[in-house]
């Protein structure tokens, strides 16, 4: 009945999609008032552990050991980062986790990109049995690779380098798969008018497809660095020097040298996921939307 | 849109309509495109064929990790692990863990993006609590839930003994230690089938919805005669990644419970890890992870058949 309402909705488009599926739950009070609260709840759910991670993170750990459920059980204090970033690694470690992330993200984009056009758009010899063979190593789960791509790096004496940890990450079969889809659908014409004009392959691939392009190259770089960033098996096998060692594989080493100092650990576990954080913070509707058009993730 | 192309399909090989207004001087170029593959072909070949080809080779020989005299030893490995005992316990346990892993993955998932899309203000607030977690490296989600798994003062036992439960061995008891891993990695990885899920919502059209609320459906109704039917083609994929993802559980048991209590965690990537690394016998390894991969490749091809005959 109160269906009938819905054109006069039209109107409020224009604030973006924030508003979703007005017609779900229907116009009801209840519904609403259900739906509102299963949400809050599997919120409050989700973010409990998150939470008295940071309040264990806020206190001394005389205070942590004793019981009780109040997240507070003794006086607020900073020592805990205090401590973790005086003496602990964690600024190297963190150090190391930007420059090995970054460097993946860019040389996996670039790489991925250049590759993905020249399989959209290139003509060369062997070209689809290569794309085939590419697409196939998408079933390759990366944890095969580990024990031969070990001995690879002693073979090269790269065991404990960036080089080791960095190289073998930029390999992303499935990034080149999701940028030559979306290369495939850009319509050629448009490249062909600059190509009549005698502009080389790389000027109408930097001058004209990837301007169009960006949302989805900016999506595969996002989800390269969360990969990069998150990577824990690769890392931690080929590096053993604790001045090399990322975020993750040091705090790793934390956990087992501390034993149960857990206001440290928690200080150090938030320090790791704080720059994630910001970043969904601030690219929260990129994030949403890269998700939308690759419909993939990660690695 | 894009979502409902299950991604992992076999690429549809365009025919590329030859180009032939491409002029010859680009062509020579780049050869054709040739080099803009070039780099990648180089690190995939270094990176990830070669790997393949040569763990194939060292599942054959009885490599170590001492490196000196390494020899061909044929199937050998392959006929050990098949009467290997900790293979078969160890792929239970990954049968085990993806089984009671995916089904709450999914639902749980697909429940967040229905109620987030629903309508209700403050959509960045759901996202980013459902979301958030998937953001965190492995050791930091693993230190804290060691911490509310902690048997004494952890968060778990305590909310347990204030309810006048018993408190429970989260990661000692062996009955209990896999779940305690599943509930840990569906809050931490939902959120991302979440987020596709709530794409794939945002892109339906609302025409169907507006005309079947029109027709008098009620929101049930409507939510299994239109919504949910749209959405299958997200479910599938969302599904088959799951699987395949949870199948390669590795990181947040080795950190939480190295396998333990008594193996009843370990997964057969940890065996993979184990044997290789610990046990210094790559060749075995090796093998072991190559049944692990063909498991894998029947597992895919198996999904994919039944998916296409329900559609």
């Amino acid at each position: 009945m109160s269906a009938i309402s819905t054109p006069v909705r039209r109107p409020r488009r224009p604030r973006r999609e924030e508003s979703g599926s007005p017609l779900l739950l229907g116009h009801g009070r209840l519904p609403k008032v259900l739906a509102g609260s299963t949400l809050t709840v599997l919120a409050a759910v989700w973010l409990l552990p998150f939470l008295w991670a940071v309040a264990t993170s806020l206190q001394s750990e005389q205070d942590v050991m004793k019981s009780g459920l109040s997240p507070f059980k003794g006086a607020f204090t900073l020592s805990a980062y205090r401590q973790i970033l005086d003496r602990g690694n964690v600024p190297a470690w963190a150090f190391n986790s930007l420059f090995i992330s970054v460097l993946v993200t860019v040389l996996t984009t670039a790489v991925s990109t250049l590759a993905a056009y020249g399989f959209s758009r290139g003509t060369f010899r062997g070209r689809r049995t290569l794309l085939a063979i590419t697409v196939a190593a998408i079933m390759v789960p990366p944890q095969l690779l580990i024990v031969p791509l070990f001995e690879q790096m002693t073979m090269f004496h790269l065991v404990d380098t960036y080089t080791a940890v960095i190289l073998p990450q930029v390999v992303a079969p499935m990034m080149v798969f999701i940028l030559k889809r979306f290369f495939d659908g850009i319509p050629r014409e448009l490249e062909d008018a600059a190509r009549i004009d005698g502009a080389s392959e790389l000027r109408v691939f930097t001058s004209i497809v990837l301007p169009l392009s960006r949302p989805i190259v900016a999506a595969v770089a996002i989800f390269v660095f969360i990969g990069a960033w998150n990577n824990f098996m690769w890392p931690f096998i080929v590096t053993n020097d604790p001045d090399l060692m990322t975020l993750p594989v040091g705090l790793a080493t934390v956990k087992d040298a501390y034993g149960i100092q857990y206001a440290q650990s928690m200080a150090s576990a938030l320090l790791a996921a704080l720059p994630l954080i910001v970043m969904f913070l601030l690219f929260q509707r990129r994030i949403v939307n890269s998700v939308a058009t690759t419909g993939l993730g990660g690695g | 849109m894009t979502t409902t192309a299950p991604a992992g399909a076999a690429a549809p090989p365009q025919p590329p309509s030859a180009t032939p207004a491409a002029p010859r001087r680009s062509r020579s170029l780049t050869r054709g495109g040739g080099l803009f593959v070039l780099p990648f072909l180089v690190v995939f070949a270094l990176f990830l064929v070669w790997p393949v080809v040569q763990g194939l080779w060292m599942s054959l020989t009885d490599a170590s990790l001492s490196l000196r005299g390494t020899e061909f030893v044929g199937f050998a490995n392959y006929t050990e692990a098949f009467g290997d005992p900790d293979v078969w316990s160890s792929l239970g346990n990954t049968v085990f863990f993806t089984v009671i892993s995916c089904v709450p993955l999914v639902l749980v998932a697909l429940a967040m993006a229905l109620l987030v899309h629903s309508g209700l203000a403050g959509q960045w607030v759901w996202r980013l609590a459902y979301f958030a977690p998937y953001l965190l490296p492995v050791t930091v989600v693993t230190l804290i839930w060691t911490w509310l798994y902690q048997p004494d003062i952890g968060l778990g036992n305590q909310l347990l003994t204030s309810l006048g439960m018993e408190p429970v061995g989260w990661l000692s008891d062996e009955s209990v230690a896999m779940w305690s891993v599943a509930a840990l990695t569906v809050w931490w990885t939902v959120g991302f089938n979440f987020l596709l899920y709530l794409a794939a919502l945002q892109s339906l059209p609302v025409t169907y919805d507006e005309a079947a609320a029109l027709d008098g459906a009620g929101a049930w109704r409507r939510l299994w005669s239109v919504t949910l039917p749209q959405l299958r083609h997200t479910t599938v994929l969302v599904a088959m990644l799951q699987v395949l993802a949870s199948l390669k559980v590795f990181d947040q048991i080795y950190i939480l419970t190295k396998g333990g209590p008594n193996g009843s965690t370990r997964p057969i990537l940890e065996y993979v890890y184990d044997v290789g690394f610990t046990g210094y016998r790559l060749g075995y390894a090796s093998a072991v992870s190559y049944i692990f991969f063909a498991i894998v490749i029947v597992v895919s091809v198996l999904q994919l058949r039944f998916f296409r005959q329900e559609g």
